[in-house]
């Protein structure tokens, strides 16, 4: 139905006759042990269908009982979101087909979501922005489908589709925001902020790992646009499963754009489902939405209602950690860095690995410098997040003392991470093992110098007749003969005296 | 024929307990009896002799090593093939299911092999328990003992006929608008829909969600309430279990005393049409017997009772049409049209017109219409209304009495194919059993005589409210005293020989 040749506006002309109105839906895999109907196992990556028993198969007679842990989480987040905790709520079934479905139906809530009416403030070019929380609630996971054979890795022209039910039954939580107005050119940063903001929160309460590569974090934009001056909103689009920051930002960018271009050629808006694609930068059709699918919704008869008891609720209030933005307030300003720097680290999740090398003793700016320079350097190497190194936030605090205390200079301190992320043990077995330690041993120093002057007497002679800066020369055949363990600064002071010039 | 198909699950029991008889013996009696009758009956899905006499020789072993029995082991039971068994296909007699071997025992399926009872078999029934004579069922009707020629009631006729038909002592039920109470009573036997979430639904297939209730069968209400206390009690693996103990039935039953309880008779189930005169004259004796044994019998009105059979053809079709959407052919049972150029949708549209017959296919309709946006508050949410309605009824009515009671059934056993054509006809046959399952409280039916236009039983319902299944066999067992004594013996001895 999509028109083939759409012509985009450029992003700044659709801003100025174009209002966005956005809607974010982002499901968040809760981080429990065990899913949230059954005590499967949730652990990611595991071979497929390995992970299920007869609940989150829905063979027939099995029965759901919900996971105590996923409730609380929920509780947790719609408390984090300044939101409503329901007195008495129930799940219901959403009712369709669909094969990663078991049970053709999922367990989710409906009119009655455990928590409701809530608010979260980002911050965007140093302006903040209030989003509105419409709903948190609680629902299970689908299974995974892969369609093999076809051109787009959908099911419609596949040969065949496999499905791993690992998946299914992972507790999720939905967050939908409330319609986001009055944003305007700033909307797509709106849209990346919040999404940072929200994955930053489910970190901090420790629920989810919050990764968007794996899926578990996954966002819904819904788009619309309204001309400037207007009263009544356009029709909206919803693009499906956003699995990075850049990706939201981008989608929404390029929704206005595509919107906008339609709308000023006299086209109108179908609402439907698109999909991204991550190359081009541009969404394309799913299914249209214009018939409604109906869910059939009604109450989880296998399920008793919940009713948060009101003083565990305020317990877990009571015990919410610091906001995440606060926190970042906070650490800016002990550790004395510049916005940008706190972005990059932010960008970069190496926020809580820098404020845990702090806590184990190493000075922020060299923390950070590890962090952010070396290991970030091997992390993209191996495609892998910081946090995933196999390097210990206390490890790399003491690779830092080893450092102030000269013991190492920072070329050794780059061999001793590696040998750390090798797995050759901790920091100080790999300078033992590797033999790292600098030659801090004066007399071993001293006749290494000796050595280094005899050999190279011609250098030695112009540095004698005032040309110091010769003696860099010099240092660096005393580095290469201590295979770079020799503090050089010390180095060259040696060589200086010996040749009776003062540096 | 072995003498040991007459004796009562109790005292099977006991002689196994003491060494009088071996289980191997009871069971092999009940296998020889299961392979005279069935051939009349058609009780039975599935015969498992050999797993049967493999738990009777475990049963016997253990009394070897002197292990103390319960008072149930070795004594055979009739499982409905609408609970999952390890050992033994279950299929709720739907083609959808055929074959299929579930990896996991249903908590009472655990909690019979647990109390040592021994699983000769799975029994017939309604297609996934819809129905109300077990003509429904996909494999073959199940005949009524007293007269080949009559259904033996549903859904669970299957084992009603098998306890019927001295195939068995015991047998498994589940009750979701009447499907143990309403066979019980048109097969002359003792049926209980035990309170709702006082009987594990983990492992039975579900019809009906909010509804579905485990129970048992037996010819007499001690058997009875030793079945419903060997598999009843909280489950963890059912949120909707109650976490409370199992009333004293056992006990209850041995005490049937009624003198000083009130009981109420609903004034909505003998005044209304549609009941048969016979069934009213014997329903009427027993009042007239239980004052007679010292209980104070008063008139009660429920009118919304008169609401009970639309709502509970809004609700049941409800969850039916969402349990059953799972029945894909994507993971287990029938696959039909896979010939690897139909789309998943396509298979599963084709597998589903094929593996379910027209009575579950009008249910899905029906619920799949009344869930339907737009449709939801006129069907569901009125319907819901109506059972909020019908459980103050009910406690409205226990404030002023211990228990009540009405026939069973308005009819007795009617003739096989006279209502299948009849939706509605069919339905009726609940219609006294379904206000209980849409309040979820215990009741219970019992024989009390034979109509005299047909000969065939009558049953006597005896309704207590939640938790309080401990009074259904109290008042139960005493008719059943009172009335074995005016007879010389339970009523099934005048039951043709089969």
């Amino acid at each position: 139905m999509s028109t083939p040749t759409e012509t985009l506006m450029p992003f700044d002309e659709a801003m100025e006759r174009y209002e966005p109105v956005l809607g974010l839906e982002t499901h968040v895999e809760l981080g429990t042990a065990s899913k949230m109907f059954c005590g499967c196992p949730t652990t990611f990556g595991a071979p497929p269908n390995t992970q299920v028993c007869p609940v989150c198969l829905g063979l027939p007679g099995s029965l759901p009982v919900a996971n105590a842990k996923a409730i609380e989480s929920t509780i947790r987040i719609g408390l984090a979101l300044n939101c409503s905790i329901a007195e008495w709520c129930r799940f219901a079934r959403k009712n369709y087909f669909y094969p990663d479905m078991p049970k053709n139906f999922q367990i989710s809530q409906y009119d009655e979501p455990l928590c409701y009416d809530g608010y979260i403030d980002v911050e965007v070019d140093g302006e903040t922005v209030r989003i509105g929380i419409e709903r948190v609630h609680l629902e299970e996971d689908t299974g995974k489908s892969t369609h093999v054979g076809g051109a787009t890795g959908r099911i419609h022209g596949a040969d065949y589709s496999t499905v791993d039910y690992n998946r299914a039954g992972i507790p999720l939580v939905e967050i939908v925001t409330k319609p986001i107005t009055g944003t305007g050119r700033l909307a797509p940063q709106v849209a990346r902020a919040y999404v940072a903001e929200l994955r930053d929160l489910m970190r901090a309460l420790g629920v989810s790992d919050v990764r968007m590569e794996q899926g578990s974090l996954r966002c819904d934009v819904n788009v619309s646009l309204m001309p400037r001056g207007g009263t009544e909103w356009g029709t909206r689009t919803e693009t499906k499963n956003l699995n990075s920051l850049r990706s939201v930002e981008r989608a929404v960018r390029h929704e206005i754009e595509r919107q906008a271009g339609i709308l000023d050629a006299g086209g109108r808006i179908i609402q439907e489902t698109r999909h991204f694609h991550e190359d081009t930068g541009t969404t394309t059709s799913g299914r249209s939405k214009e018939e409604a699918q109906d869910y059939r919704y009604f109450p989880e008869p296998d399920l008793v209602p919940i009713a948060p008891d009101r003083e565990w609720v305020e317990k877990l209030r009571a015990e919410l950690p610091e906001p995440p933005s606060v926190r970042r307030r906070r650490l800016q300003a002990e550790w004395g860095v510049s916005d940008h720097d706190m972005a990059a680290m932010r960008n970069a999740d190496a926020i809580d690995l820098v404020e845990a090398t702090v806590k184990a003793g190493a000075p922020p700016a060299d923390a950070r410098k590890w962090w952010m320079g070396e290991l970030a350097r091997r992390a993209n190497e191996s495609g892998k997040a910081l946090a995933e190194l196999p390097i210990t936030p206390e490890q790399v605090a003491r690779v830092c003392e080893l450092v102030a205390s000269g013991q190492l200079n920072d070329k050794l301190a780059r061999q001793v991470l590696e040998g750390v992320l090798a797995g050759e043990g901790t920091p100080d077995e790999v300078v033992e093992r590797r033999g790292l330690r600098i030659v801090s041993d004066e007399g071993e120093l001293a006749a290494i110098v000796d050595q280094v002057i005899a050999e190279n007497a011609e250098v030695a002679e112009k540095v004698r007749n005032g040309k110091i800066a010769a003696a860099g020369a010099l240092v660096g055949g005393v580095m290469k003969a201590t295979k770079g363990k020799a503090d050089a600064a010390r180095a060259r002071q040696l060589i200086l005296e010996k040749l009776g010039v003062s540096g | 024929m072995s003498e040991l198909i007459r004796k009562t699950a109790a005292e099977l029991g006991r002689m196994v307990a003491s060494g009088e008889v071996s289980a191997v013996e009871v069971t092999q009696a009940h296998l020889d009896r299961i392979a005279e009758v069935e051939p009349k009956i058609d009780a039975f899905l599935h015969v498992a002799a050999e797993a049967a006499l493999e738990q009777a020789r475990a049963v016997d072993e253990r009394r070897a090593k002197g292990e103390r029995l319960g008072p149930l082991a070795g004594v055979p039971v009739a499982h409905k093939d609408i609970f999952t068994t390890v050992d033994m296909p279950t299929t709720a007699a739907s083609k959808i299911l055929e074959g299929w071997r579930p990896p996991y025992d249903a908590t009472v399926t655990r909690r019979l092999r647990e109390a040592g009872l021994v699983i000769v078999g799975k029994t017939n029934l309604d297609e996934f328990a819809m129905g109300s004579s077990t003509e429904n069922s996909a494999y073959k009707p199940t005949r009524n003992p007293w007269d080949l020629t009559r259904v033996p009631g549903g859904s669970s006729g299957g084992s009603a006929a098998a306890v019927a038909a001295y195939a068995v002592p015991l047998a498994t039920g589940t009750d979701t608008g009447g499907s143990i109470r309403q066979p019980a009573a048109v097969t002359g036997i003792v049926g209980t829909k035990p309170t709702y979430g006082g009987s594990s639904r983990y492992g039975l297939i579900a019809f009906a969600s909010s509804l579905d209730t485990p129970g048992p069968f037996a010819r007499n209400v001690l058997d009875a309430a030793l079945l419903h206390e060997a598999f009843s009690g909280h489950d963890p693996l059912d949120s909707t279990s109650i976490n409370a103990p199992v009333p004293p039935v056992v006990e209850a039953a041995r005490q049937a005393d009624v003198s000083g309880m009130r009981v109420g008779v609903i004034k909505e189930f003998v005044e209304g049409e549609g009941y048969q005169r016979g069934v009213l004259r014997r329903f009427t004796e027993a009042v007239e017997l239980l004052e007679s044994l010292g209980a104070k019998t008063i008139e009660i009105s429920c009118p919304s009772f008169a609401y009970a059979l639309p709502a509970y053809y809004l609700i049941a079709p409800s969850e039916c049409s969402s349990n059953l959407a799972r029945f894909d052919a994507m993971r287990y049972g029938l696959r039909v049209g896979d010939d690897g150029t139909r789309s998943a949708e396509e298979v599963m549209a084709l597998t589903r017109a094929a593996g379910f017959g027209p009575e579950v296919k009008r249910r899905i309709m029906l619920g799949t219409y009344a869930l339907s946006s737009g449709y939801y508050d006129a069907y569901y949410g009125s319907a819901q209304k109506v059972r909020t309605l019908i459980a103050r009824d009910f406690e409205a009515a226990f404030q002023q009495v211990d228990v009540l009671v009405s026939p069973t059934t308005p009819t007795t056993a009617f003739k096989l194919g006279e209502r299948v054509d009849d939706p509605m006809a069919m339905y009726l046959a609940d219609l006294c059993t379904i206000p209980s399952n849409l309040a979820g409280n215990a009741a219970i039916s019992v024989p009390c005589g034979l109509a005299e236009e047909d000969n065939l039983p009558v049953g006597l319902q005896i309704i207590a409210p939640v938790l309080g299944d401990d009074r259904c066999y109290r008042v139960g067992a005493a008719v059943e005293k009172a009335l074995e004594d005016r007879w010389g013996g339970p009523l099934l001895k005048e039951a043709p020989s089969l």
